[in-house]
C-alpha cells in the first residue's frame, strides 16, 4: 500500500497543513493566490470578513510563543472565527494529561480547527491522525521539523517582490541544523521551481547530508551570497550558543552575521528576510535589518493574510 | 433555445443607465462577467470615479457547502465608498445571493449614499428580495440551466446556456 500524504484526503484535497514537504506546487500556489485577496481585506477600514463565523479555532501552544500565536489569533479573528488560546505548556500537561487526551477534551468542546505548536517533531501529525475527520490541524511549528505557514508567508513575500520563482538564486543563512523554518522553506522553494537554493552555515550548524534536499552548501558568506536575489536569515537561538556548536555570538556575527558589506555581494536588488524575532548584532546587523533592502516588516503583514488563506481553504475543504 | 446577442443587450443597458443620468455615480463590477461589463460601461459612459471590482467569495452563503472558490481574485475599491452613489454591475441576476454578498462586502468599505444594480440578464428565480434598476433583458429560463457570459479575445461578449452540472 502506498502511504499517501497525511495532509491530503484520498482526492488530493488539503485537510491539514503540517509541512510544505510533499505538497504539490498547485496547492502552494492556491494558498499564495488566495492570500493576495486577503491582503486587500487587511488594508480596509473593516478588516473582518464573515467567512468563518461560528467556527471555533483552538490555538494549542505546547511551546511558548507570542508572535506566531498572535498572528494566528489575528488571522482567525479577521475571519470572524472564535479563537481560544491555550498555553498548555503551563496547564493540562503539567498536571499529567497526555497530548491526545487534551485533544480529545477540546474536540468534545466542538473544535473546528487546531493550531499546534510543540517542541516535539511530529506532534501536529499525531494530532491530525487522531482527530475526527471534520477537524483540521495547522502545524505552527513542531520541534526542528516544520513550520509551513512561515515558509508560505516567505514564499508570498518573495513572489510579491520578485514576481517569479523560476529565475531566482536564494540563500538561507544561519542555524539550519535546528531550524524548522529552513526545512519548510527549502521544500517550498524547490517545489515552486527556484532553480538555485543555497544554504550558508558553519559545518556544526548544518544537518548531515543536507545536499539531499537539493540545496548547494556554502560555509563562506562571501561565496554563498554572491549574486543571490533573496537572502533569508534565520534566528540563532541564544540558548544554543553555549553548546559545542558555536564558540560565541561575537564570532558567529563575524563570520555569518549579515552586514552591509556582506550584503553588497548579493545582487543590488536583493531582498533580506528574517522570520523574527531578530538578534541584532548576532545574525543580522541593524543597518541591514532597518535598511532599504529589508522586507522583514512586510513579512509580518503578509503572514496574517497567508494564515487567513490557509485557515479558510482548510475550513472550506470538508469531507 | 435562441439566446439574445450580448452586444446588443450591452448597448441597451448602457443607454438605460445614461438616460437615467445627471447623478454622479461609481461603478463596481462583480467578478468575472460583471467586471467585463463594468469595464465597458466605465469607458462608454465616461465615469470619473475609478472602477471598482468585487470578488464576493469571502461573503458567499454557501461556504459551508462548497468551501472556498478555487480562484479568488482580490476585491479592489479604489475610491472612498462613504457617501457615494454606487451602481453594482453583474452579468446575470438569478437568486440574488451574489448581490446580497456584494452589498455586505461594500458596506465593509464604508456607507455608500445608495446602491443600485445593473444586470445584463434578469433570469428570474429570486430567493431574496433583490431587484435590478437597470436590466438588459428579462428572460424566463428553466431552473436546470445555467446562463453565463463569455468574452472572446477580441473583447466581444456572448451569452451561453449550459445544463447545470454537479457543484464543483
Amino acid at each position: 500500500m502506498i502511504n499517501r500524504n497525511p495532509q491530503l484526503d484520498e482526492n488530493g484535497v488539503l485537510q491539514h497543513l503540517l509541512t510544505t514537504e510533499g505538497l504539490p506546487a498547485s496547492i502552494l500556489l492556491h494558498i499564495l493566490d488566495t492570500a493576495e485577496s486577503f491582503v486587500g481585506v487587511t488594508e480596509r477600514d473593516v478588516k473582518k470578513i464573515p467567512l468563518l463565523r461560528g467556527k471555533s479555532i483552538f490555538n494549542l501552544f505546547f511551546e511558548p510563543s507570542t508572535r506566531t500565536r498572535t498572528t494566528f489569533e489575528i488571522a482567525a479573528k479577521r475571519l470572524s472565527a472564535d479563537v481560544i488560546n491555550l498555553n498548555i505548556a503551563v496547564s493540562a500537561q503539567s498536571k499529567g494529561e497526555t497530548l491526545l487526551d487534551t485533544v480529545n477534551n477540546l474536540s468534545a468542546m466542538n473544535a473546528d480547527m487546531f493550531i499546534v505548536r510543540h517542541t516535539q517533531s511530529g506532534a501536529a501529525h499525531l494530532i491530525a491522525k487522531h482527530v475526527r475527520s471534520d477537524i483540521h490541524v495547522i502545524n505552527a511549528g513542531d520541534g526542528s521539523h516544520a513550520h509551513p505557514t512561515q515558509a508560505l508567508l516567505d514564499m508570498f513575500t518573495i513572489r510579491r517582490y520578485k514576481r517569479d520563482f523560476h529565475n531566482l538564486r536564494v540563500a538561507i543563512v544561519g542555524d539550519i541544523l535546528h531550524s524548522r523554518v529552513a526545512r519548510s522553506q527549502i521544500h517550498a522553494l524547490t517545489t515552486l521551481g527556484v532553480p538555485e537554493v543555497r544554504v550558508i552555515a558553519p559545518k556544526t550548524l548544518l544537518p548531515r547530508m543536507v545536499e539531499r534536499l537539493g540545496v548547494h552548501v556554502y560555509h563562506d558568506m562571501a561565496k554563498g551570497l554572491k549574486d543571490v536575489d533573496v537572502v533569508m536569515m534565520l534566528r540563532l537561538q541564544n540558548e544554543r550558543m553555549k553548546g559545542a556548536n558555536l564558540p560565541s555570538p561575537e564570532e558567529f556575527f563575524k563570520y555569518y552575521g549579515l552586514t552591509p558589506e556582506k550584503l553588497s555581494l548579493a545582487r543590488r536588488d536583493a531582498i533580506v528576510m528574517h522570520p523574527g524575532p531578530m538578534n541584532r548584532g548576532v545574525e543580522i546587523d541593524s543597518a541591514v535589518a532597518d535598511g532599504k533592502q529589508s522586507v522583514i516588516l512586510p513579512q509580518v503583514t503578509f503572514g496574517i493574510a497567508v494564515r487567513m488563506a490557509v485557515m479558510s481553504i482548510l475550513a472550506g475543504n470538508q469531507v | 433555445m435562441q439566446l439574445p446577442d450580448a452586444e446588443i443587450l450591452f448597448k441597451s443597458l448602457a443607454k438605460k443607465i445614461r438616460s437615467d443620468g445627471g447623478k454622479d455615480f461609481a461603478l463596481v463590477g462583480i467578478h468575472t462577467g460583471g467586471v467585463w461589463l463594468a469595464e465597458r460601461l466605465h469607458q462608454e459612459l465616461g465615469i470619473a470615479q475609478p472602477l471598482g471590482t468585487l470578488d464576493v467569495s469571502f461573503y458567499r452563503d454557501d461556504f459551508d457547502k462548497i468551501g472556498l472558490h478555487s480562484q479568488v481574485k482580490p476585491s479592489e475599491i479604489p475610491f472612498e465608498v462613504e457617501g457615494v452613489n454606487i451602481i453594482l454591475v453583474d452579468d446575470v441576476l438569478h437568486t440574488g445571493r451574489t448581490i446580497r454578498a456584494a452589498i455586505n462586502e461594500l458596506f465593509d468599505y464604508g456607507r455608500p449614499a445608495s446602491i443600485s444594480l445593473a444586470t445584463l440578464v434578469d433570469r428570474g428565480g429570486r430567493e431574496l428580495p433583490i431587484a435590478a434598476q437597470y436590466i438588459g433583458i428579462a428572460l424566463e429560463l428553466p431552473v436546470d440551466k445555467m446562463l453565463e457570459l463569455k468574452r472572446e479575445e477580441s473583447g466581444k461578449l456572448s451569452l451561453n446556456l449550459y445544463d447545470k452540472c454537479l457543484p464543483e
